[in-house]
């Protein structure tokens, strides 16, 4: 998501984009015959689309993603879910790892349930179809769950996970990142303070430059251990 | 609009408040004060203060008011009780509501409101104090809170009124020339296609004079959106900027 690290022009919704041969990507819009930024976001160009990376803003789910939900209705054949997006996602017993009996959905998950899912479709009409039913999906039951804004995810990650594999490796929490901006943390206590803490950070530096090495030195300092050595 | 001669709006060819007959109030716009909302947007011009809010794109309740095919944009204008000299009673009354719905469709022109079908884009627009002009004052506020909140659309809405006082066309009603001038002409501007998307008239304008009042209007427009890509800017360019990480550190 990061790349032109060096050169980052920040665009307004109604900007034209200079680029040649380029075809419009995500954020923007075409209008007669030129590229224009659809939001306000910082240009970036891949394998010929140019996109326009928001750099505010909800969720936008796409099939694919990995998001942390928590269900607030129950149906007999289904729950709903809420993933942080414009509408509710849907998790229909057959995307369960369980045999689950018509009208026995409750005693499986119930509202309020913290669930790590996937997302399987989203149709023309914005609504989901999510899965539990799949490698490292499951129910959350112990541990935290904070909220960041989803543009600021990929800073969190890092280039090649090297944010969130750092975090984990310091405070030695388990950590999960969902595309929705919600991130579980679970492990001792006082790792999941830590962790908390720097996260917040990344949150209020997202953009800051040289911001990996800057919260190594704040982990280090935090939890006294030093990976260097 | 009735009384005319109550009051001299213009003495020696200048304006009550020494303004020019095409300048506006001074105007300044920060974007993004609000934490808990998507986007935010506080605008001061002349003596108005305006504070705008957005929220969504989120589920629509009630669920009959859903559009299946798009999202749909829902401002509230609302004045304070102390943002007029007589207290002003609380509450939606037909002023407000006519004004919501026509920030409403003003900005739901440059929103593409097609990407997000079954949803609501809330916008609040609360007058704090107002001295004339908070009509074209929420407007311009609310679409920089709307691109604050990163909600996609096709440009900001620049807005501003012209009117005419004792006669003569100007620009930028203030309070008096609103109360005892004898024509406003609110305009909402699209500057990349030049669109019109809110105008209204109250009082009586010639054709010439009309025609006058717009041109000015749409000038003035333009003036303004470059104060509200500014207040975006300054926001967003500080965040991009190099942040001073051994402070943080400290602090944490």
């Amino acid at each position: 998501m990061s790349e032109n690290e060096t050169k980052r022009e920040l665009l307004l919704p109604g900007d034209k984009i200079e680029e040649e041969g380029l075809k419009p990507g995500k954020g923007t819009f075409k209008k007669d015959g030129n590229i224009y930024a659809a939001k306000l976001g910082v240009k970036t160009v891949r394998k010929g689309y140019v996109n326009v990376a928001a750099q505010s803003g909800r969720y936008e789910p796409s099939e694919g993603d990995r998001v942390i939900g928590t269900v607030t209705d129950i149906d007999s054949s289904y729950w709903t879910v809420d993933v942080n997006a414009p509408s509710p996602a849907i998790l229909h017993v057959n995307d369960v790892p369980w045999r689950v009996d018509y009208g026995d959905t409750a005693s499986y998950i119930n509202v309020g349930d913290a669930l790590l899912v996937k997302i399987t479709d989203v149709d023309e009409q914005n609504k989901m179809q999510i899965t539990i039913d799949d490698e490292g999906l499951r129910k959350l039951d112990v541990g935290q769950i904070i909220e960041i804004p989803p543009s600021q995810v990929p800073r969190v990650i890092g280039r090649g996970g090297s944010m969130i594999s750092m975090l984990k490796k310091y405070t030695g929490c388990k950590i999960f990142v969902g595309q929705n901006g919600r991130i579980w943390i679970d492990g001792e206590l006082e790792g999941q303070s830590i962790a908390v803490k720097a996260i917040k950070m990344i949150e209020e530096n997202a953009q800051a430059l040289g911001l990996t090495e800057a919260i190594e030195g704040f982990l280090k300092e935090k939890t006294g251990k030093d990976f260097d050595e | 609009m009735a009384s005319d001669k109550d009051m001299k709006l213009i003495e020696d060819g200048t304006r009550l408040d020494g303004r020019d007959f095409d300048e506006l109030r001074d105007i300044s716009i920060k974007a993004g004060v609000l934490k808990r909302a998507d986007g935010s947007a506080y605008l001061e011009w002349g003596k108005n203060k305006i504070m705008a809010a957005v929220y969504g794109p989120r589920e629509m309740h009630p669920r009959h008011a859903q559009e299946t095919t798009k999202a749909v944009v829902r401002a509230r204008y609302n004045m304070a009780a102390f943002s007029v000299p007589d207290r002003k009673r609380p509450g939606p009354d037909r002023r407000s509501i006519e004004i919501s719905k026509l920030v409403s469709e003003a900005l739901e022109k440059v929103v593409f409101t097609e990407k997000y079908p079954r949803s609501v884009i809330d916008v609040f627009v609360e007058v704090l104090q107002a001295s004339a002009g908070t009509r074209c004052g929420g407007l311009t506020a609310a679409s920089v809170a709307l691109a604050d909140a990163g909600i996609p659309m096709s440009d900001l809405v620049a807005s501003c009124a012209s009117g005419k006082i004792e006669g003569q066309v100007v620009l930028d009603l203030g309070k008096n020339e609103d109360n005892y001038g004898q024509a406003d002409v609110p305009v909402g501007y699209i500057p990349r296609t030049g669109e019109i998307c809110l105008l209204q008239m109250d009082g009586n304008l010639t054709e010439e004079e009309y025609e006058e009042a717009m041109d000015m209007t749409i000038d003035a427009c333009k003036e303004i959106y470059e104060i509200q890509k500014e207040a975006l800017k300054e926001k967003y360019s500080t965040e991009l900027e190099e942040a001073n990480l051994d402070e943080v550190i400290k602090e944490a």
